[in-house]
């Protein structure tokens, strides 16, 4: 009863121990299914990188208040008075000398030379308050000291640092008419905040006579209903016209259009290759049973049956494929993960991140190779199956 | 029987393994036109031969930084300048769309300044004649169905107005075809008086200044000379082509640039395997028959032409409809998205060089090597050979 089981088995057996006889044929069909998952891994490992450091970035506890209508914190302003009222509005948490915690802030942008790109980028200065580092629960002094407020001095994200010229701890940085030197270095898990450069708030609204504006606040709410009375609050009041956001909800928005786009580039990109790889992978697995076309009659002719034969086919494919698939992910794995890369971002400033090659990715890329391999598989295993044998012995 | 029954036959020898093949190529040609295309519009090199004349001043320090609306009479009378003209970028959304580009603008002064800027002159004279009058790129106008005649909201994610609100209303006056396919092609442009005087806060400032030399002068004179005017004062300038400024603002989405590329080899690489292997097994398996041709009279290089035609027909037929069906499948994409892609979605003629150069050296490469190595042997080693 399981006679044909054996003889999948048997004849899986002799297929797989002959392909180093047919190694052309093999690396073809390989090489075209090994392309397509590293595209397909290399294009998504992108998009989730960017979404893991936008989705990384901002915590629920914290609220955004921006200007009403503004997407973005570049877009958003509002005055000193203004900025006061939302410090001191319920639903804020206080630290332990009852102060608000509270970081009104300036999201400012200055141009940077790129490394690898040699050219000028935007680059985001942020001027925070003294309770700005706190507001970011990840926050550590890598390198250096912190600025001191009223200096012309800023601390520098890992990842500018990383891909933007002269931001070394100790060095100067020139931006317009103001020189500023670098202090530290500094890390938030990954989050967006390393691409950015931060100083005191202070010091920018002087450097670039902005008065005593501001774009954003930022503040601990307290409990769980906290951001809801602070919007209550704000939305209330006369003098303000603002909107509150949940930190995190408005870093995953912003997420959303870039990774948008590399999505939907990437997998129409995929699936097309995915389909031309199904061809190569027909015209390899033809070709391997043409070339054996004698063999498989005379298997057939000594009694082997051909639901076997057909099958057996169909796992060289198979498994022509998961090997072209690993190869791929294995080629991705290498090359891309944690590679650094950056991009002009919704902030309308660069935002480093780095290619994250997640094990989910790799499996999808295993799954859509095997599904080309069966694909590719499934006609030439039906060919082997149902050749005659008596024309096949006759051939050549 | 002639020649060329005798390759079309050879060709169709094995019709799946031709089929495939050519199917192969023809989904690789499709989508290298596509990359192509999109790589070509995020690299922003193709913006018409006016960027290449006008300079662009914009804040030294920053893009988002303003400067006085009085730099306007200073750059046009510095020397070598013919004439001058400034945009701001306002930064809005129609409905729940994505932002795309709109300028206030000096109607007359920016008009001239950019003569590709086709514009219907009844159009022209009505826009001029009314405050909340705008007028818009086709595609864009495509896109979101505007009619002249319409009164469309647009909300800016920048500028507020008095009243606080950021819905500003515009009657499209006109609709224009840049002819450059350029960096207007997709813009909405209207007065900057209306959105000096409407917005809360900024007045009196603008985005950058667009400026074009008489020729007397070097244009890198020029852009010096621009410069040096507003140097030492709070708003500096930074002067470049609008072509340089637009590839400067390109790069800064660097690695997705690179990532395209990156895939474009990917899927050349795959084809010139996989395509290549299979012709090349195709010309080992008839060295028999070439000895049977030569016996009957054929000489090596008729049966070399009559393989590399083979192996050409292979491939150029279906390479160029694909690539002809790339195009217009960019030109379709770029229909629906003209607010995206303004200036449309098409491949240069470098990419078409390099696809045709691709396709050769597919079919050239994997034909030449095993019919050369087979024409090498004489009739009985041809023969002998199973």
């Amino acid at each position: 009863m399981f006679g044909w089981l054996t003889q999948t088995a048997a004849l899986s057996a002799l297929n797989l121990r002959s392909l180093p006889r047919r190694p052309g044929t093999a690396a073809v069909a390989m090489s075209g299914i090994a392309a397509l998952t590293g595209v397909f891994a290399g294009v998504l490992s992108m998009a989730s990188g960017f979404e893991k450091t936008m989705e990384g970035t901002g915590q629920e506890d914290v609220a955004l208040v921006l200007r009403s209508g503004s997407t973005a914190e570049l877009n958003s302003r509002f005055d000193g008075e203004q900025a006061n009222v939302i410090r001191f509005a319920p639903g804020i948490a206080r630290d332990a000398a009852g102060e608000p915690e509270v970081s009104a802030e300036l999201f400012w942008i200055v141009n940077a030379v790129g490394k690898s790109s040699g050219t000028e980028a935007n680059v985001a200065l942020r001027g925070i308050q003294p309770n700005g580092y706190s507001l970011r629960n990840n926050y550590r002094l890598a390198e250096g000291r912190e600025f001191t407020p009223g200096r012309f001095e800023l601390i520098v994200g890992r990842g500018a640092r990383n891909q933007f010229v002269g931001l070394e701890p100790g060095q100067t940085i020139r931006f317009g008419k103001t020189e500023w030197l670098v202090t530290g270095m500094f890390e938030t898990g990954g989050s967006v905040f390393e691409s950015e450069l931060w100083c005191d708030v202070n010091v920018l609204q002087s450097a670039y006579q902005l008065g005593n504006g501001f774009q954003v606040v930022r503040a601990r709410v307290d409990g769980p209903d906290g951001r809801l009375r602070l919007e209550e609050a704000l939305g209330d009041d006369q003098r303000l016209s603002v909107d509150v956001w949940s930190e995190k909800q408005f870093y995953s928005d912003q997420a959303e259009d870039t990774a948008a786009l590399i999505t939907t580039i990437g997998l129409p990109v995929s699936v097309l290759m995915g389909i031309g790889a199904v061809f190569a992978a027909l015209n390899a697995m033809y070709a391997s049973i043409a070339a054996r076309a004698r063999e498989l009659a005379t298997l057939r002719a000594v009694g082997f049956g051909s639901f076997p034969t057909a099958l057996a086919t169909l796992l060289e494919s198979v498994v022509l494929a998961f090997l072209g698939g690993v190869l791929g992910c294995a080629i991705a794995w290498f090359a891309l993960n944690g590679f650094q890369a950056s991009t002009l971002a919704a902030s309308f400033s660069q935002v480093v991140f780095n290619f994250a090659v997640t094990p989910d990715l790799l499996a999808r890329g295993i799954v859509a190779a095997l599904i080309v391999g069966l694909v590719g598989g499934i006609f030439p295993a039906v060919r082997a199956a149902t050749a005659q044998v008596t024309a096949a012995l006759r051939e050549l | 029987m002639n020649r060329f029954t005798l390759i079309w036959r050879n060709l169709w020898r094995k019709p799946i393994r031709t089929v495939f093949t050519m199917l192969a190529i023809l989904v690789v040609f499709f989508l290298f036109t596509l990359l192509e295309g999109l790589r070509i519009a995020f690299s922003l090199s193709d913006v018409g031969p006016a960027a290449e004349e006008r300079l662009l001043s914009s804040h030294k320090v920053s893009l988002i930084m303003m400067l006085p609306v009085a730099y306007e009479s200073r750059i046009a009378r510095l020397g070598g300048i013919e004439a001058v003209s400034h945009g701001t970028w306002f930064g809005a959304r129609y409905q729940d769309n994505p932002e795309f580009a709109q300028y206030p603008v000096v109607a007359e002064q920016y008009l001239a300044l950019n003569p590709e800027i086709k514009l219907d002159e009844e159009q022209r004279q009505a826009w001029l004649g009314n405050r909340m009058g705008a007028i818009v790129g086709r595609p864009v106008a495509n896109q979101y169905g505007w009619e002249v005649g319409d009164r469309v909201p647009l909300k800016s994610s920048i500028w507020t107005r008095n009243n606080g609100s950021d819905v500003w209303e515009f009657d499209i006056e006109g609709i224009f075809d840049d002819t450059d396919a350029g960096m207007n092609a997709g813009v909405v442009l209207f007065h900057y008086d209306y959105f000096d005087e409407a917005r809360a806060f900024g007045k009196g400032t603008v985005g950058w200044y667009v400026s074009k030399g008489d020729g007397s002068v070097p244009l890198n004179e020029l852009m010096d000379s621009i410069d040096a005017e507003f140097a030492n004062s709070p708003a500096e300038t930074k002067t470049n082509t609008e072509a340089a400024f637009a590839q400067e603002y390109a790069q800064q989405f660097g690695n997705i640039g690179l990532i395209v590329t990156l895939i474009l080899a990917a899927v050349v690489f795959m084809i010139l395997l996989v395509t290549g292997h299979t012709m090349a097994q195709s010309v080992r398996e008839r060295i028999h028959e070439m000895g049977v041709l030569k016996t009957l009279g054929f000489t090596s290089g008729s049966i070399f032409g009559l393989t590399v035609v083979e192996g050409l027909l292979l491939v150029l037929p279906v390479g160029i409809l694909a690539m002809a069906l790339g195009w217009g499948a960019l030109a379709l994409v770029a229909g629906f998205m003209g607010a995206m892609f303004p200036a449309g979605l098409h491949i240069g003629t470098y990419s078409i060089v390099l696809g045709l150069a691709l396709m050769l050296a597919i079919s050239l490469g994997s034909v030449l090597p095993p019919v050369i190595r087979a024409l090498r042997l004489d009739i009985v080693a041809l023969l002998r050979t199973s």
